[in-house]
């Protein structure tokens, strides 16, 4: 009794938020898992369970293996959006932390892409990556052809094989700023009195930077990683509003889309699960990481 | 402290947003409870020959259906790609829309199979349609013994588009018959230094090139097969077609997968290319653009085959107000309605009891075959094949836009008909 009044409280005040989350994150997970395991492939409902065998067609038996090719997709932007946006950011937040003047306005230029919408940015871009070369070029196709680069113009997002990578350069635009601002907190996080300590010791910049510094950052850069990743496994808006739903830039949160609204829920609902499930190879080793920081301390 | 009092502030700043904001939408669906003098169309009409066909149709409800009033739930997008998906959710979550616009044919069987229209065939008894449609178009309406929807008009969808101007440059005096002769103008006209003189745009407007294509190939009855099952996809004429439909690739705009239709239509008023193939919807279109300077012929091979879709309008379950939508419904099947909407739009009455007077040269012209002529289905419109099969079909060509592999297409269209067709 006096436990349950030790403990009492907390869980009244706790239970509306777990039990939200319990309806609407774990219980639809699991609706979303029982679909995925179902023939429901029209809107006249489910006949029966089949076991894994959406999820087998899916890598092995989908029509021109359009499953995996959205999945090489995802990996391509994937890798040059991360690279992208942690190297921007790592590179403003270091210049920034160098004492620059005007630190507070390029903090807000760096910033203010993050303000705009990924729909909005998107209808921008996509005028911007005009496929055109030459004398019909638009966007900055037209701009490298007015400054004689034309060596750089491309075919941006309609390349078969890359274009994927030019998919990624609106988000990298859009989030450099973000990378940046938490790196910036990871710097000023530092005690002044390492940085005398180092001096004192004789440290070059360098040493200062790559052996006191840089490590401490290791934190931020893994959280930056996470939020980055995740998102960029999610990245739906952005290739709709640039491309539309069309193969060449297929991920699978468009596919799930386009799946969807052919009524064949239980593909739908197998490729959701795939795409949890790689979201989840990035959260939870992190979670499990800060879980460990935080009892040691 | 100050810090906190003024973060208290905030909170309940937030709290009282949140509040009014729930208040707000709350109101918002209670206007559109029963009683209501209201119809929702929803459509993919927004701009071009499309709006005003819209238009016409909505002052004709007005004098008809006096004390009703139209609300325009259009969502725009092309060929109503971006209109389905929120139809779709609307469906889902039991918000129905009074009426929606929807291709007749194929495609409404998904709507049919999940009971989320209602049957209107007594009501077509009452507005005398049975006799007013031409009796193929009612068998092909009509599902196990029920009839779900009004068709408004009818597209033809194999119809090349020419800029006149380009095509007498490249000194082309008649138009090609077959598909040979088609691509020996088209070389004439690249021969006057236009480097793509066929402008298409993404996946979509390819599969219906493809198709024109089959039909040249294969002829109609063979067509219609591939739609129904009796045809085969991997036979050797399916071969043949994707080869030539690679061959007029070469003659089309590389930025292809970046343009919608009316991009590509752009490029044919520009001067840029010389033809494109489209739905006669361009001839509104084009009027609308004030382009006068085009010219049209049914796509080579085709001869008198008719490749149409319609697009028509359904009682969905769940509709607000019953009584106006049938009172739209009866509109939309009307003369006055059919012609109201038809002649601006740029398309042809489905009646058969029409009078070509009423209508611009174009439309005329395709009166006179729709009664004459072979009819086939259209599946990047939903009158041949269901949407999943037109995803399938589109992701297919979307593919074979960028990697060009026969073998590669073939084996996937025949997969997608062996997935989606009707046993």
């Amino acid at each position: 009794m006096r436990r349950l009044r030790h403990w009492g409280p907390g869980l009244l005040l706790l239970s509306p938020s777990l039990i939200l989350l319990a309806v609407f994150v774990y219980g639809l997970i699991a609706w979303t898992t029982k679909v995925s395991l179902s023939d429901e492939h029209n809107a006249l409902g489910s006949k029966g369970f089949v076991g894994l065998e959406n999820y087998k067609n899916l890598f092995t038996n989908d029509i021109q293996d359009r499953f995996t090719h959205s999945l090489k997709n995802l990996l391509i932007f994937t890798v040059v959006f991360l690279v992208g946006a942690m190297f921007f950011g790592l590179l403003w937040a270091f210049l920034l932390e160098r004492g620059i003047k005007g630190e507070g306005f390029f903090r807000t230029v760096y910033l203010f892409p993050m303000a705009v919408s990924f729909i909005a940015s998107g209808v921008v871009w996509r005028w911007l990556m005009n496929p055109l070369k030459g004398d019909d070029a638009g966007g900055l196709n037209a701009v490298f052809g007015g400054l004689h680069l034309d060596f750089l113009q491309s075919t941006w997002w309609t390349n078969p094989n890359w274009g994927m990578a030019s998919m990624a350069m609106p988000a990298v635009w859009q989030l450099s700023g973000y990378v940046m601002a938490l790196f910036l907190a990871g710097f000023r996080g530092i005690p002044q009195e390492l940085r005398e300590a180092a001096a004192m010791d004789g440290a070059s910049t360098y040493r200062l930077y790559r052996n006191v510094i840089f490590p401490q950052l290791t934190p931020v850069a893994l959280s930056a990683l996470i939020i980055l990743g995740h998102m960029s496994m999610k990245m739906f808006d952005l290739i709709m509003s640039i491309s539309g739903p069309q193969w060449l830039t297929e991920v699978p949160a468009v596919y799930v889309w386009q799946t969807l609204l052919t009524s064949d829920y239980a593909k739908a609902a197998a490729i959701s699960i795939v795409l949890l499930l790689l979201v989840a190879v990035v959260i939870v080793p992190y979670l499990i990481y800060t879980n460990r920081v935080e009892k040691s301390r | 402290m100050r810090f906190t009092r003024r973060a208290a502030v905030a909170v309940i700043g937030v709290a009282a947003l949140l509040t009014a904001s729930a208040c707000g939408s709350s109101d918002d669906g209670g206007d559109g409870g029963s009683g209501s003098k209201k119809v929702e169309v929803f459509t993919w009409w927004a701009d071009g020959g499309e709006k005003a066909g819209l238009d016409g149709l909505v002052a004709q409800f007005g004098t008809s259906c006096a004390g009703q009033e139209f609300v325009n739930g259009a969502v725009a997008g092309g060929a109503g790609a971006n209109a389905k998906q929120v139809l779709a959710s609307r469906l889902q979550q039991n918000d129905p829309p009074d009426t929606f616009q929807a291709h007749a044919g194929a495609e409404l069987q998904d709507y049919i199979l999940a009971g989320q229209v209602q049957d209107i065939s007594a009501d077509y008894d009452t507005w005398g349609l049975k006799t007013a449609f031409p009796a193929g178009l009612i068998q092909n309406l009509t599902v196990d013994g029920k009839i779900y929807s009004v068709p408004a008009n009818i597209h033809r969808a194999n119809v090349v588009w020419s800029n006149k101007k380009v095509v007498a440059d490249a000194g082309i005096t008649s138009d090609p018959t077959d598909l040979a002769g088609f691509i020996a103008d088209l070389d004439k006209v690249k021969a006057k230094g236009i480097a793509a003189p066929l402008a298409i745009g993404k996946d979509w407007t390819q599969l219906m090139l493809f198709e024109s294509v089959l039909i040249t190939d294969l002829g109609a009855e063979k067509f219609t097969g591939l739609w129904k099952g009796t045809t085969p996809w991997d036979g050797a004429d399916v071969t043949k077609a994707i080869n030539d439909f690679k061959t007029l690739l070469t003659y089309t705009n590389k930025d292809r997968d970046a343009l919608d239709w009316t991009d590509a239509e752009k490029l044919v008023m520009d001067g840029k290319a010389a033809y494109q193939l489209m739905g006669d919807w361009e001839a509104a279109d084009l009027d609308a653009k004030k382009f006068a300077d085009y010219a049209w012929f049914t796509f080579p091979g085709n001869g008198t085959t008719f490749q149409w879709l319609a697009d028509s309008f359904v009682l969905p379950k769940g509709a607000k107000n019953v009584e106006g939508t049938k009172c739209w419904l009866k509109t939309v099947g009307s003369a006055d309605g059919q012609k109201a909407f038809n002649t601006k739009k740029g398309s042809i009455p489905a009646r058969t009891d029409a009078s070509p007077a009423d209508y611009p040269k174009y439309q005329q012209a395709a009166m006179a075959d729709w009664k004459s002529a072979t009819q086939v289905p259209s599946c990047a419109h939903g009158s041949a094949c269901s949407q999943g099969w037109q995803g399938a079909a589109n992701s297919a060509l979307g593919a074979f836009s960028t990697n060009q592999d026969v073998a590669g297409l073939q084996k996937a269209l025949a997969a997608a008909a062996a997935q989606f067709v009707k046993k």
